[in-house]
């Protein structure tokens, strides 16, 4: 791997894991209504995956999307802005943590509906065929929705048709509070790509060149006009589906063993490091600056005004 | 060429209200390549009440996309192809499916403009018909508008009459926000004259279908013409009914409701859907809201029982209002 591109990876997972960690304190400081989902653990899926992805690429993310966001190259400022309801948010406060969109980068939203996004995605990748582009959709999703009938139903007409698809399956371990082999009969979600007639590859998710490799093949694949695709790529939840949830599905031992175990960041600074990709300094240097870029995008959202209020109709229709 | 033939083309020709429906989406497909068709049963079969008829052979299977049994996935598929530059017309082969691709509609489809801030827009219809009187029992024969009607963000159509069909089709596609297109199985095979080429019925406007002054009717879709039937025995009986066809459901064009009712002091709300929490509810607390001091006599409603379809050809009419429950109901009214 060159070493832009693995430096690159590096910052989106840092810039990732930093969001959550600061939009928590956020939380917990009251600025921050609702709920929202830390997407620490898998920065590496969302940052291998849209390594390969264009601006006019188009994404559908989850309600745990900030990390898809992020690493679709959306501006800090108005993820904070929209978390805290401010007018320059990226749905003007109208939204929140669980719809965050950014149409001008391709983001087609998260979603608060547990694979709501992956029709969607189909949708945006029969755009592409029907207009004769080579863009290309991907739909992440988790293990959770990998159960719901929009998949099934999506990765069928996909397959009949040959859209530019890629369906990433984020396997955290936990479908909300269900464990992942309670939720499946089977042990590994990528042979169900067979029953649709398309390749289904198994990465460990934790390891962000390994996902960037095999999204490379299956994005290329997809804008060769050769299909869609399931990528299947597991990893670790750190935190509990929500802020404050009590995760009594889970032992003290499991979260600290395995967040420590499994950790994205820790892993792909070992790499780098190892193989001369980067020193520690510089790597230390990229985790410094992403912090002061947050900074600055955290005080521009508290800067900015609250949201103006609802007009209707044309906050919901565009015309009427 | 005959002589008669070299005149000035007719303004209008007489056609089914499905042939209708076909030549509006023949038109806009033509106009506007971005506007696709997808449905189950919708290309060599032409539709389940051939309403796409001949579209294959006109635009092709990549234009005419016939699909898997997946309604939700097949909703979902417009809502993605929507917000990314298409205009795709969905067929929903009966409204009693939409259950199905709910989701989708409710969820996405209505919300995400409003949701993104405005950064996103959904030019999508989803054409599907509903009502009873074909047999086909309760999972095929409801009238489901209010489900619909409820949703902001969703806008919902109800043409009674060929040239409207193919008018509001028209206006549907070009508009930007999710449309709601719902015909009735029964109307597929009645007639009318329709206007030849490009024809437009905004959006929310209202039709007065007939003129009078001794109540007003306010209806949609089939039981306009039902209303029609009706309105001819009660003129023979010296009243003389006024039929206000909404058309659209929503937006919903309060002024003509509105205006006639001032004009004629009494209203009784028509339609074929269940009663309970019908879209009749909402006119006639509408009204009495916004005109209760023109009111000669309470805001009435006649509509469904509240029971699923039945079956049997005699019971399937005692469910649904008609032309003899609405003459009876008029005159109650007027009495």
């Amino acid at each position: 791997m060159e070493k832009a591109i693995a430096l690159d990876l590096y910052r989106v997972m840092r810039r990732i894991r930093d969001f959550e960690e600061r939009s928590t304190v956020l939380f917990g400081e009251g600025k921050v209504w609702g709920t929202i989902h830390s997407y620490a653990g898998e920065e590496a899926i969302a940052a291998g995956v849209c390594a390969h992805l264009r601006d006019d690429d188009w994404i559908t993310s989850t309600h745990r999307g900030h990390g898809h966001c992020i690493a679709k190259r959306a501006d800090l400022g108005k993820m904070y802005a929209e978390l805290l309801g401010r007018e320059t948010g990226y749905c003007r406060g109208r939204g929140g943590s669980m719809h965050i969109a950014d149409t001008s980068k391709g983001n087609l939203g998260a979603n608060g509906i547990v694979g709501g996004g992956i029709p969607i995605a189909t949708g945006a990748a029969l755009t592409a065929k029907q207009l004769g582009t080579d863009q290309v959709a991907v739909s992440f999703f988790g293990d959770g929705a990998a159960n719901q009938g929009g998949f099934h139903e999506s990765a069928n007409l996909a397959a009949l048709w040959k859209l530019p698809v890629i369906y990433v399956c984020e396997v955290n371990q936990y479908a909300e509070s269900l464990p992942v082999e309670r939720g499946f009969p089977i042990k590994d979600i990528s042979t169900r790509a067979a029953g649709y007639g398309m390749p289904g590859v198994r990465v460990n998710g934790l390891d962000v060149r390994a996902v960037y490799e095999a999204a490379g093949e299956l994005v290329a694949r997809a804008r060769r006009g050769e299909g869609p695709s399931l990528l299947v790529a597991e990893a670790y939840r750190h935190e509990g589906h929500y802020y404050g949830d009590p995760r009594k599905y889970q032992t003290k031992d499991e979260i600290e063993g395995w967040k420590a175990k499994y950790d994205p960041l820790v892993e792909a600074r070992t790499w780098m490091v190892s193989d001369e990709l980067a020193t520690e300094a510089e790597l230390d240097a990229i985790d410094a600056e992403v912090a002061r870029e947050a900074k600055r995008a955290v005080a521009f959202a508290e800067a900015s005004p609250l949201a103006t209020p609802i007009t209707l109709p044309g906050d919901v229709y565009a015309s009427y | 060429m005959q002589a008669t033939e070299t005149r000035a083309p007719a303004a209008t020709r007489e056609m089914f209200y499905n042939e209708a429906l076909g030549d509006a989406l023949r038109l806009e497909m033509e106009r506007d390549a971005r506007v696709i068709v997808m449905g189950e049963d919708i290309a060599e079969h032409g539709g389940a009440f051939q309403v796409t008829a001949g579209l294959l052979d006109a635009f092709g299977p990549t234009r005419v996309r016939q699909t898997p049994i997946s309604e939700l996935g097949i909703v979902g598929a417009a809502v993605g192809a929507a917000l990314t530059g298409l205009r795709p017309v969905v067929e929903l082969m009966y409204v009693d499916f939409a259950g199905l691709a709910m989701d989708q509609l409710v969820n996405q489809a209505a919300q995400n403009r409003f949701m993104f801030g405005g950064q996103a827009r959904v030019p999508m219809v989803m054409r599907t018909q509903g009502g009873s009187g074909r047999g086909n029992a309760a999972q095929h024969s409801k009238s489901l508008e209010a489900w619909f009607a409820h949703v902001a963000g969703l806008k919902v159509v109800m043409p009674a009459t060929p040239a409207d069909a193919k008018g509001l089709l028209t206006a549907a596609i070009r508009d930007d926000d999710p449309v709601i297109f719902l015909e009735h199985k029964l109307l597929y095979r009645t007639k009318g004259e329709v206007p030849v080429g490009e024809h437009l019925v905004p959006l929310g406007k209202a039709d007065v279908k007939k003129a009078g002054d001794a109540l007003t009717i306010v209806t949609w879709s089939r039981h306009v013409l039902l209303a029609l039937e009706a309105a001819k025995q009660l003129s023979a009986d010296g009243i003389e009914a006024e039929i206000v066809d909404l058309r659209s459901l929503v937006p919903l064009d309060k002024d003509a409701v509105l205006s006639s009712v001032r004009k004629t002091h009494r209203v009784l709300v028509l339609h074929e859907a269940v009663r309970r929490a019908g879209y009749g509810a909402e006119i006639a607390a509408m009204i009495a809201e916004d005109a209760f001091d023109d009111l000669d006599a309470p805001p009435r409603r006649l509509a469904g029982l509240e029971t699923p379809i039945p079956y049997a050809q005699h019971l399937e009419k005692t469910v649904v209002p008609q032309i003899e429950d609405i003459v009876k109901a008029a005159k109650e009214l007027v009495a």
